[in-house]
């Protein structure tokens, strides 16, 4: 039994592909048949299109990569109005709109233009983007600041409502209890880690904003980790994210508390990554005498 | 469409200063344009490799890189008969549609050029003059192929020490074409650019799918938004912005 329950929810199975890394879902289809998928979760979107930062975007780093893509997007309207329709000609299932903004309004309106003018599913709010210099990042390291994102967008929209998370805190399982407080109907976690890379000849960072969203198995025992806080202290759904590479990996993080799981980076360079996850957990849980996987849900806090 | 394979080395031998041909066997029926690239894995690295495909046959594909970090020195030490993973088929390619009866100018820069190897041989029958820019005579490759099939070949190197010295703007400003197609760093198409007229750039930018999925390559073409990985690495003269060359 893969099928999972998120907020109401119910998915076919705990795979997702994570928010950047599998464009608007269309231009992966023709890679594999992407209905297979539990879930599809979009690029982060603005209210106004934006173009993002200047290259380079990308850069490498050991176990993993960093990106400042900044948050290239059409805009909301053009997203729901252009994006959805390509997405829903080759794809069925569920699908994860992702919300950023630079203030409350802009969230809100983003929001709501999903939850109106959309049939996206859930509503993924991003207030952890660490590449926005006047954006997210001032809303998701605090939990007052996560929790007035949430509490607008919940008052404002009837869809379930997932607050995805920055891991650059103190105390993530703070910010996650603010959320659930302000009603949030679950968690995603974690976005990436702010890093750097700099050329050893030219001593200068690489990527155009210095500072970059670091991401790749190298970030997973840090993912794991705030998983399994935050579980501690939440009982909403949590979709655990960063550095999921196989379906171990996947296991692991249901393990620590995860009902779901979204797969980022490694989409990039194995672009059926999820399609390989979703072959080897059946034949993982066989091995493993798993019969439903939501029976291990956090099965790491016994 | 895309595919990923696992291709078989024939040859990998160096044929200027730290540049390698490198020839694979394995399924090329991916590639349906000159231009097109391949992203490589190699062991311990995270990301794949963008390498542009230099000349192709059936089942046969040679590539040309520079060694320049870890990943190309990696390739540099592999032998003939060890395999690598590619995705292949990636990026647009030049389109020879346009170019057809005219007088062509193939202009390339450094480890810019190979692809123009494969332009050259789907131009086979028209007009062509190429004019090829090095740093120095070490650096230089390809005259002797290039002329073979059949294009007439200008060299230009920095220091004068093969060719004529200077750039190759230089030398693209003596000759009469009416139509480019233009490979190399950036600094080099901005000047192809702006001498005018109408071609066909490629573009390099770094990469973190080649596939489109991350806009970690998008650069702002006058057409909007481009993916250099996807809706690139070719672009018309006409939809190229100075935001390109940044
Ligand atoms: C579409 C395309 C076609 C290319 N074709 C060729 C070719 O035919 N021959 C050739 O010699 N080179 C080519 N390049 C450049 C080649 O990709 C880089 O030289 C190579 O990735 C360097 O890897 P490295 O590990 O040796 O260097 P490192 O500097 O160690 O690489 C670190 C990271 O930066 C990236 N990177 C570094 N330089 C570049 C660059 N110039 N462009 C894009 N990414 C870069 C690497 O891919 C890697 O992710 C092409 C690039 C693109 C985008
Ligand atoms: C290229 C790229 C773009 C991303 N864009 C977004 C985004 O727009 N919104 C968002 O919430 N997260 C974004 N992320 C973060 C991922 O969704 C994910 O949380 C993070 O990469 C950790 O997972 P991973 O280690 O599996 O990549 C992006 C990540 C990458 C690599
Ligand atoms: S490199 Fe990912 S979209 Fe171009």
């Amino acid at each position: 039994m893969l099928s999972v329950a998120l907020g109401g929810v119910t998915l076919p199975n705990p795979i997702i592909p994570a928010s950047g890394t599998f464009g608007f879902g269309y231009e992966m289809a023709r890679f594999y048949d992407i209905n297979r998928l539990g879930a599809v979760a979009l690029k982060g979107t603005t209210w106004d299109a934006r173009f993002g930062n200047r290259a380079p975007r990308i850069a490498e780093c050991f176990g993993g990569m960093l990106n400042a893509i900044g948050l290239q997007n059409p805009g909301a309207p053009a997203v729901a109005a252009e994006e959805m329709p390509k997405l829903r000609a080759v794809f069925g299932g569920v699908v994860i709109a992702n919300i950023s903004g630079f203030g409350i309004e802009e969230y809100v309106a983003t929001a709501r233009h999903f939850d109106e003018r959309s049939d996206a599913a859930i509503l993924e709010v991003n207030v952890s983007c660490p590449n926005v210099r006047h954006g997210g990042m001032a809303f998701g390291v605090t939990p007052e600041g996560a929790a007035s994102v949430c509490r607008a967008v919940k008052a404002a929209c009837k869809k379930p409502v997932f607050m995805k998370l920055s891991p650059n805190v103190t105390d993530i399982a703070d910010i996650a209890a603010a959320c659930e407080a302000a009603g949030a109907d679950g968690l995603s976690l974690i976005n990436t880690l702010l890093g750097m890379v700099i050329d050893p000849a030219s001593g200068k960072p690489v990527v155009s904003t210095k500072m970059a969203g670091f991401s790749g198995p190298a970030v997973k025992p840090v993912a794991l980790r705030m998983v399994y806080q935050v579980y501690e202290r939440v009982s909403i759904p949590i979709i655990g994210i960063g550095g999921i590479r196989t379906a171990d990996d996947v296991l692991e993080m249901i393990s620590a508390g995860a009902a779901a799981v979204q797969i980022g980076s490694q989409n990039l360079v194995d672009p059926w990554a999820c399609e390989k996850i979703l072959d080897d957990l059946p034949v993982k849980m066989a091995a493993y005498g798993i019969r439903d996987i939501q029976s291990i849900i956090g099965r790491a806090h016994a | 469409m895309p595919t990923q394979g696992i291709y078989t080395i024939v040859t990998n031998l160096p044929i200027a200063r730290d540049v390698y041909e490198l020839a694979l066997t394995g399924d090329t029926t991916a590639l349906s344009r000159p231009g097109q690239f391949v992203n490589i894995q190699l062991n311990g690295l995270y990301l794949r490799r963008p390498i542009s495909v230099c000349r192709r046959e059936q089942g046969r594909m040679t590539l040309v890189y520079k060694v320049v970090g870890a990943g190309t020195r990696q390739m540099a030490g592999m032998r003939p008969g060890e395999t690598l993973d590619l995705l292949v088929g990636l990026g647009n390619g030049f389109d020879v549609a346009p170019a057809r009866g005219k007088s062509i100018a193939l202009v390339g820069g450094g480890a810019g050029l190979p692809p123009l190897v494969g332009l050259m041989e789907t131009l086979a029958g028209e007009r062509v003059t190429c004019a090829l820019g090095f740093a120095s005579a070490e650096d230089v490759f390809y005259e002797t192929l290039l002329r073979s099939l059949g294009a007439d070949v200008a060299v230009c190197t920095m220091d004068g020490t093969a060719g004529m010295k200077g750039l190759v703007t230089d030398a693209l400003k003596t000759m009469a074409y009416d139509y480019y197609f233009a490979c190399g760093p950036k600094a080099m198409l901005k000047a192809v650019h702006g001498l005018g007229g109408d071609g066909q750039l490629s573009f390099e930018e770094r990469m973190g799918c080649g596939f489109g999925a991350c806009m970690g390559c998008t650069c702002q073409t006058l057409a909007g938004n481009k993916r250099v990985c996807l809706e690139g690495p070719v672009f018309f003269s006409g939809e190229v912005s100075c935001e390109c060359f940044r």
